[in-house]
């Protein structure tokens, strides 16, 4: 009996909740295939099998290992993998799920799919964007094993009545270790993770009428703040906020893009995003023309407006 | 120190992209080094400097047209080039990319192995830690920082929301993430010496693929926006038409 296997992301003990969406995509590919999900977080954390159930899985499984390192993280689950006879192995398309994924089809001598954001579970064929999101690609795995990492925001848990049966697992030695994780200052989560996303560029004016930004992003719960490659390169805000075809890749259900231009390298992180808002005095800027909605003016007037609706 | 840096020849990221019986078609691209590789050939330059010798050798997967590529990393640098040459390399897939590295440098000595995190147009995320896994030797990648000493490597990189620090020691495997470094650009001395420079060409071969194409299409048209006239009509779209808030 085969299974399809699913790689839970940890930190520091804590289910990292975008790895729920996988799960819930490894559901589907098992129905259509008519066999078991099997979930496998590769170090030790404290997991609700009831949670992991729910999004899809049959079984859950928790490796014994301390620390994270992604080779042996990978060869946990290739382990598994062998052990469950997986057909399927999924992972979220994460800085760490990015980083194992390979691995994982190496060491089953297999290929993999990075980075999709579609699947049929009956033909196995993912889609995936290449060049930046400037074109999406329709692969299919030439190998025994299939390995695929999916990007956040394109696939759902089961949410299903269903608690998983818990095991431990050994994991297996490790070369590379992480030995600190400082997390970032501030209550926002990351903008790779947000489901709103809230961004300033040039428009903005200079680094002090950030507090404008913030503002909106405050009285949304969970949003998290970007900014666009001029902003980031002239050193008013961090590497780790920008996004674009050199920064990070976001998919939110929201996106507000506040006196960003549009250029193409900005569109390849996030027009995979569901709703988009730009904010610009251009009316001839490119945004526009994949925005869902626009408004035409001065960010620095319309901010303060915004904030002030979205609080009614 | 003996380092390997890998540079691939890639579509420009300011080309169009054009489609052509449903797959990509970059015939009428300009080419360049990978961005992200650029990373790599630096930080190659630097650790052999900190290491007080050794030697860069920039290596790549690609068809003769990628010597040129080559030739600006010995413009940059490195000492010397070797190109592991397919004509098809360009269809290759990052496991199979992989493959082929590790089964052509694995005879060879290395202390470390320096790659881009990702190369642009592919964007599979997936050489430097596929060539590693198959070489069995350990791999950090999307490094920010990196810092090398008596064997041992310390190296930072940016997960969500948090900085990693990771240790392993030589040899070793890394992905170079921008802000590692900023690559030199090459200098007319550069660019003369590079033509003394030693680039070697051994064919390889290309196993079946691992990842097949099916098609490749533009991304789906997003429905027509509206404008709309201030903050209060955002907000009643928002809530009650697109129902995001
Ligand atoms: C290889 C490469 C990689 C790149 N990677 C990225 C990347 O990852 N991310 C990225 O963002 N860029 C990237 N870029 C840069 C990109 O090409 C653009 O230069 C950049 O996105 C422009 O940033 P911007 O929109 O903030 O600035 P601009 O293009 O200068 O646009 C500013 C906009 O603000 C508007 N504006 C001005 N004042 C106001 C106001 N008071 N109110 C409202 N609107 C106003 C203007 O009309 C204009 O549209 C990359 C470029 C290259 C070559």
């Amino acid at each position: 009996m085969s299974s399809v296997l699913v790689i839970l992301e940890t930190r520091q003990g804590e289910l990292r909740p975008s790895c729920l969406e996988a799960v819930g995509a490894a559901r589907v590919i098992a129905d259509a295939k008519g066999c078991a999900v099997v979930a496998l977080a590769p170090e030790s954390a404290n997991l609700d099998a009831a949670v992991i159930g729910a999004a899809g899985a049959d079984q859950l499984m928790v490796a014994t290992a301390e620390v994270h390192s992604a080779d042996a993280a990978a060869a946990t689950a290739a382990r598994v993998a062998r052990e469950i006879s997986a057909n399927t192995v999924l992972l979220t398309a994460t800085v760490r799920g990015r980083d194992i994924t390979p691995r994982i089809a190496a060491l089953l001598d297999t290929g993999f799919a990075p980075d999709c954001t579609a699947v049929d579970a009956n033909t196995m064929v993912f889609t995936r964007p290449i060049c930046g999101g400037k074109a999406f690609s329709n692969v299919r795995i030439n190998g025994d094993v299939v390995v695929a990492s999916l990007r956040p925001n394109f696939f759902n848990a089961a949410g299903r009545e269903h608690t998983a049966e818990a095991s431990e697992v050994p994991s297996e030695a490790a070369k590379a270790q992480v030995i600190e994780v400082a997390a970032q200052s501030g209550e926002r989560p990351d903008v790779a993770e947000a489901s709103i996303v809230i961004s300033g560029g040039r428009g903005m004016g200079s680094p002090d009428n950030w507090h404008l930004l913030e503002k909106v992003a405050d009285v949304i719960p969970a949003t998290g703040l970007g900014a666009s490659r001029a902003i980031v390169d002239s050193g008013w805000r961090p590497h780790s906020e920008q996004v674009g075809q050199t920064g990070k890749t976001v998919s939110p259900e929201l996106y507000i893009a506040v006196g960003i231009s549009g250029a193409i390298q900005h569109l390849a992180g996030m027009s995979s995003s569901k709703v988009i808002v730009a904010i610009n005095k251009d009316a001839d800027a490119p945004i526009f023309k994949h925005a869902t909605y626009g408004i035409v003016g001065d960010a620095l007037e319309i901010l303060p407006e915004l904030a002030a609706e979205l609080e009614k | 120190m003996e380092i390997f840096s890998f540079v691939k020849r890639v579509p420009s990221t300011t080309a169009n992209v054009e489609i052509k019986d449903q797959q990509l078609d970059t015939s009428g691209c300009e080419f360049e080094i990978n961005p992200y590789d650029r990373f790599a050939v630096e930080e190659g330059l630097r650790q052999k400097e900190a290491a007080g010798g050794g030697t860069v050798t920039a290596v790549s997967f690609g068809d003769d047209a990628s010597q040129k590529e080559l030739r600006t990393t010995l413009a940059m640098g490195a000492d010397a080039a070797l190109l592991l040459k397919n004509d098809a390399a360009d269809s290759a897939d990052a496991a199979t990319t992989a493959k082929v590295i590790a089964a052509a440098i694995g005879e060879r000595s290395f202390d470390l192995l320096l790659f881009g995190k990702q190369s642009v147009g592919h964007d599979q995320h997936g050489v430097g830690a596929g060539v590693a896994t198959r070489l069995g030797i350990p791999c950090i990648t999307e490094v920010i920082s990196l810092d090398i000493s008596a064997g041992q490597v310390t190296a930072q990189r940016g997960v969500e929301g948090a900085v990693e620090t990771i240790t392993a020691s030589l040899p070793c495997a890394i992905t170079c993430q921008k802000g590692l470094n900023e690559p030199r650009l090459a200098s007319l001395k550069g660019i003369m010496a590079a033509k003394k420079k030693p680039l070697e060409s051994v064919d390889v071969e290309m196993p079946a693929l691992a990842l097949i194409v099916e098609s490749t299409q533009p991304p789906a048209a997003r429905p027509a926006g509206r404008i709309v006239n201030n903050a209060a009509e955002l907000v009643d779209a928002l809530r009650n038409e697109a129902k995001v808030l």
